[in-house]
């Protein structure tokens, strides 16, 4: 009998050897089809695996490989929150693998994402299976190359170049951070297995410290605030469905390794460290979202929402953690299954929403807004899941990311039985920026639909838009049912999720299965409920009623005309509002503090036939305040160092004798 | 032979909602009229317009897409369902389970979010401009709401609206300074999003201060008359929240019997009216703003909702 461990670990296997093939013969025609047929293969079965493993609740299970380093050996084991993420992962890799058969056909260079594409997925199976550090730290750094590569994909745009390096050196420096925290962890006796690491419970200084690294090596992979920069780069630098998996799936990656430490290694947490992971999250939320809303390229404004979606989760999850160190154990359930649920949502929706990118680019060649316009008269398909995709995004109710807010929304009313002070008046704080960032969410997607597929064609490339094949629509419109499903029918998903927070928490959500009408009930019917099944049904009821009514009694004619243009007739497609423009209002409004973003006017003399110009200069503050120094000191320190270099024979030695007798003082002077 | 009884009910109230909502837009006009010693249009003038709407023919853009045709339906469902959802003159509705007070308010932000897409789809600047400056109001109201909502949920111990309700009225609730905060915000939120003034002025055409009016100005005939009835419906919602949550009296808490019934509906008649009156003096005593003046006042009533949701957080007694 071989155990689902072993079995889960043949997939990895599979994709490497997939990834040898796909070098192999990468500059084949069948290639294409071949890696991504197999690929999608293999990711459909992980996930049947992984689905009846959760839906079985069938525990865990361990492995040890006689691989890695030497006598000891890699271990690998499968528990609920293993099989959650590798669900997402292999779910994700399937629908992709599935949009690639058609969208890869497209690709200029096939043999540089080909062979990475399998290893990419192969990496983040691993991360999720990793059962002791090293194996962690080398499947995250695997994962991280891999992607590291396909952001490379197109290494001749010098743009690329830049988001590749930026990646590598964010890349590194989490990391590094990791590997300071599995440190701190292993303690001295340096147990480097997950197991010894759970028993062994650091002093509440390591823990700290633990935390904190795990913010800044998950936390940089995942886009926290200010860890941020390299993924508005790197996500949209790579091809479209690479960048649907690098945002929607190793985010989750990032968020699966902070919750194994933070959640299950580490014990018992602090109340303190709700409060930091709850504000990285509420800043994170809002300063994604108002940086997605001021930008004008499709695919860098997903990629500036995934941060805002990472922060929504980050805050549930620091919720989770205040109400754990609370022994509030219902609350903390029901918070950790928020986040999860969000989990779930933002890799179907963001997928979906990259992909719908990705056609757009085949089909026009353009990813800046400003040459879009109209493309739901050439892209019917295309535009109407994609539309699905932003009212999902936008936490719309009846589809899946207002079900997952919602629950976010319920946990937070849950907070003001919290003992400390620090957490009564954070919370609230940050359940206003949630809310805002909802709203702003709501407004950023308003402007990508609007502005890419609705108005008029703003350049000749869009009119001769065709819609694409097959298979990418057909992946699409699968993610576009699951948004609607996971809305309608919440309780599953939060049933299914149920294993995971009784290990992790120690506690679970009320069984939602057994509610009558389907309804999700996190605490009690006459506190709070909602039926996405029954809202659903009523908006189509009564949406249909009032139109068979209207067709019924109220008048048919229909005329075309020319659009009212106050008496102007104007025939130029660039009259219309832009990008830019369109979110012109909210940039005075939120602009001041966030991009410290000032508008200048610079007027012609009277009389003067110069046009008039608007300047707007914005900043991106976290890149002044955080990132500039550190370069600036890191030159300023290689500056120097660099007369270091040019030293005589005798001042080596010198520089050696002196540095072996501080290095000797320092060993008598230590207790 | 109760199920039947409360499905009554819930129907009753949607129905109700429906045809109360044009009388009560012609009675706010009526007031407003004769404030400024106008004779005005007489209280059934709404009814007439949609009515006219609806026997008149279509004019359609010529680069309209489905979405723009479908938009009308897809604003009025949504907006009725709301509707239908905040108990009017009784509470105990057969579905108030399915939705609670963040739903409520998450539907009209699909309605919203749906107009504002329909405005962008023929691509004039008029469109442009009010469904940009309608997402800069939304994003300060919405969070707005959801504090209030997060309020009004601390003291009464549920966002369900039909529990929030009741515990309004029962006598334990009393006097306290986060509800009256909750309060002026709300009112402050139902203005704008009403597009009342000061915010939005629902009588105007002029191109540059319009925001409402100008995400629908391709609309016309039966498409127009949906919107303009939706948006009766939305003043007529924002009442009835205000009523049931802040002035819960006389409210049939179900199965009561027809007495209780016809007090319900008397006192919420009645509540409308007093609001109704308010609403005219105040749009008449004040001036519209500027645009860029409207976020300072959703300001406030963002930092007044966020102040009372810290005050439950500090002691649940404020």
């Amino acid at each position: 009998m071989i155990s689902t461990v072993a079995l889960l670990l043949c997939g990895p296997a599979a994709f490497l050897a997939t990834a040898i093939l796909g070098a192999a013969v990468s500059r084949r025609t069948f290639a294409t089809r071949l890696v991504y047929g197999a690929a999608f293969v293999i990711s459909a079965v992980l996930t049947a695996i992984v689905a009846g493993h959760l839906a079985g609740n069938s525990g865990e299970a361990s492995a040890t490989l006689p691989l890695g380093l030497p006598w000891t050996g890699a271990r690998f084991r499968l528990d609920g929150l293993s099989a959650f993420f590798l669900l997402v992962v292999n779910l994700g890799g399937a629908v992709t693998s599935l949009y690639a058969l058609g969208y890869g056909r497209h690709e200029s260079a096939p043999h540089r994402v080909l062979p990475f594409y399998p290893a990419f997925l192969a990496g983040m199976n691993l991360v999720a299976l990793a059962n002791d550090a090293f194996s962690f730290l080398l499947s995250w750094e695997f994962m991280s190359l891999a992607s590291w590569a396909l952001v490379m994909a197109h290494h001749r745009d010098e743009a690329n170049r830049r988001a590749g390096y930026i990646y590598l050196v964010m890349a590194s420096f989490g990391t590094l951070a990791l590997l300071l925290a599995f440190g701190l962890l292993a303690g001295p006796a340096g147990t480097y297995a997950f197991d010894a690491m759970r028993t062994a419970h650091p002093g509440p200084l390591a823990a700290g410290a633990v935390l904190v690294l795990m913010l800044l090596g998950a936390g940089s992979k995942a886009g926290l605030v200010p860890l941020h920069a390299w993924l508005p780069l790197a996500h949209p630098a790579a091809p479209s469905h690479v960048s649907a998996l690098m945002s929607g799936i190793m985010t989750k990656v990032a968020i699966y390794g902070f919750i194994r430490v933070v959640f299950d290694l580490l014990g018992e947490p602090a109340w303190w460290s709700g409060i930091a992971v709850l504000l990285i999250g509420g800043v994170t939320a809002v300063l994604g979202i108002l940086h997605a809303l001021m930008e004008k390229d499709l695919k860098r404004l997903l990629a500036y929402s995934t941060i805002e979606n990472i922060g929504v989760i980050f805050a549930s999850l620091g919720l989770a953690l205040a109400f754990k160190a609370n022994a509030m154990p219902s609350a903390a359930a029901l918070a950790f299954t928020a986040a999860l649920f969000h989990v779930l949502n933002h890799s179907f929706f963001k997928s979906l929403l990259f992909f719908g990118a990705g056609a757009v680019l085949t089909s026009t060649g353009e990813r800046d807004m400003e040459k879009l316009g109209g493309l739901i008269h050439r892209l019917p398909v295309t535009s109407f899941v994609f539309l699905i995709g932003c009212v999902s995004i936008s936490a719309l109710p009846p589809f899946n990311g207002f079900a997952s807010e919602w629950l976010v929304f319920q946990a937070i009313l849950r907070s003001p039985e919290l003992p400390q002070w620090g957490l009564k008046v954070i919370v609230p704080a940050v359940g206003g920026m949630l809310a805002l960032s909802a709203a702003l969410a709501a407004a950023c997607f308003v402007k990508a639909f609007g502005i890419a597929f609705l108005g008029r064609a703003r350049s000749a490339a869009v009119e001769r838009a065709h819609e694409v094949d097959r298979w990418s629509l057909a992946a699409m419109a699968v993610l576009a049912a699951f948004c609607l499903l996971a809305g309608i029918l919440p309780g599953f998903a939060i049933d299914a999720l149920s294993p995971v927070s009784l290990s992790l928490i120690g506690d679970r959500m009320p069984v939602q299965m057994a509610e009558p009408w389907l309804s999700i009930v996190p605490i009690a019917e006459s506190r709070s409920s909602y039926n996405g099944l029954l809202v659903f049904a009523f908006i189509a009821i009564s949406a249909s009623l009032t139109a068979f009514f209207i067709h019924r009694f109220a008048s048919h004619a229909l005329r075309r005309s020319i659009a009212w243009g106050c008496g102007f007739t104007d025939a130029v497609p660039a009259a219309q509002y832009t990008a830019v423009s369109f979110a012109q209002p909210i940039r005075r409004v939120f602009g001041g503090f966030a991009f410290r973003a000032r508008e200048t006017v610079d007027m012609p003399a009277p009389g003067s036939l110069e046009p008039a110009r608007l300047k707007v200069d914005m900043h991106d503050v976290a890149w002044e305040i955080f990132y500039q120094p550190i370069t600036g000191a890191i030159d300023f320190a290689t500056e120097r160092l660099n007369h270091l270099q040019f030293l005589t024979i005798r001042r080596y030695l010198t520089l050696v004798f002196l540095y072996l007798v501080i290095l000797l003082l320092v060993l008598a002077l230590w207790p | 032979m109760a199920v039947i009884l409360e499905l009554a009910i819930q129907g009753a109230q949607m129905f109700s909602v429906l045809l109360l909502a044009p009388l009560l837009i012609g009675f706010v006009r009526k007031v407003k009229a004769r404030l400024v010693r106008r004779q005005g249009p007489s209280v059934i003038q709404p009814y007439r317009d949609l009515v006219r709407l609806m026997r008149k023919e279509v004019v359609l853009a010529d680069n309209a897409s489905w979405l723009f045709r479908v938009t009308p339906f897809l604003i009025f469902a949504a907006t009725w369902v709301a509707a239908a959802l905040v108990p009017t003159f009784a509470t105990g509705l057969e579905f108030s389970w399915a939705a609670d007070l963040i739903v409520v308010v998450a539907l009209l932000g699909s309605a919203r979010f749906f107009q504002a897409l329909a405005g962008m789809d023929v691509g004039t600047s008029f469109g442009g401009i009010g469904a940009s400056r309608e997402v800069m109001i939304a994003s300060l109201a919405e969070p707005a709401m959801l504090l209030i909502v997060f309020s009004v949920a601390l003291v009464a111990g549920a966002t369900q609206l039909s529990t929030v309700a009741a515990f309004m009225g029962s006598p334990e609730v009393g006097l306290r300074v986060s509800l009256g905060m909750s309060l002026i915000a709300l009112v402050m939120v139902a203005i704008a999003e009403n597009a009342r003034i000061p915010v939005d002025n629902p009588a105007t055409h002029l191109e540059l201060t319009m925001v409402h009016e100008a995400m629908i100005l391709e609309y016309s005939g039966r498409h127009l008359a949906m919107i303009e009835l939706a948006s009766f419906i939305k003043l007529l919602l924002y009442m009835s929240l205000i009523s049931c949550v802040f002035l819960p009296w006389g409210l049939d808490s179900g199965g009561t019997g027809p007495k209780a019934l016809a007090i319900g509906a008397a006192t919420y008649l009645g509540k409308l009216a007093m609001l109704a009156i308010l609403l005219a003096v105040f749009e008449t005593a004040v001036a519209k703003m500027r645009v860029f003046r409207v976020p300072d006042f959703l300001g406030a009533a963002l930092m007044l909702a966020l102040l009372g949701t810290l005050l439950l957080f500090v002691s649940r007694s404020l």
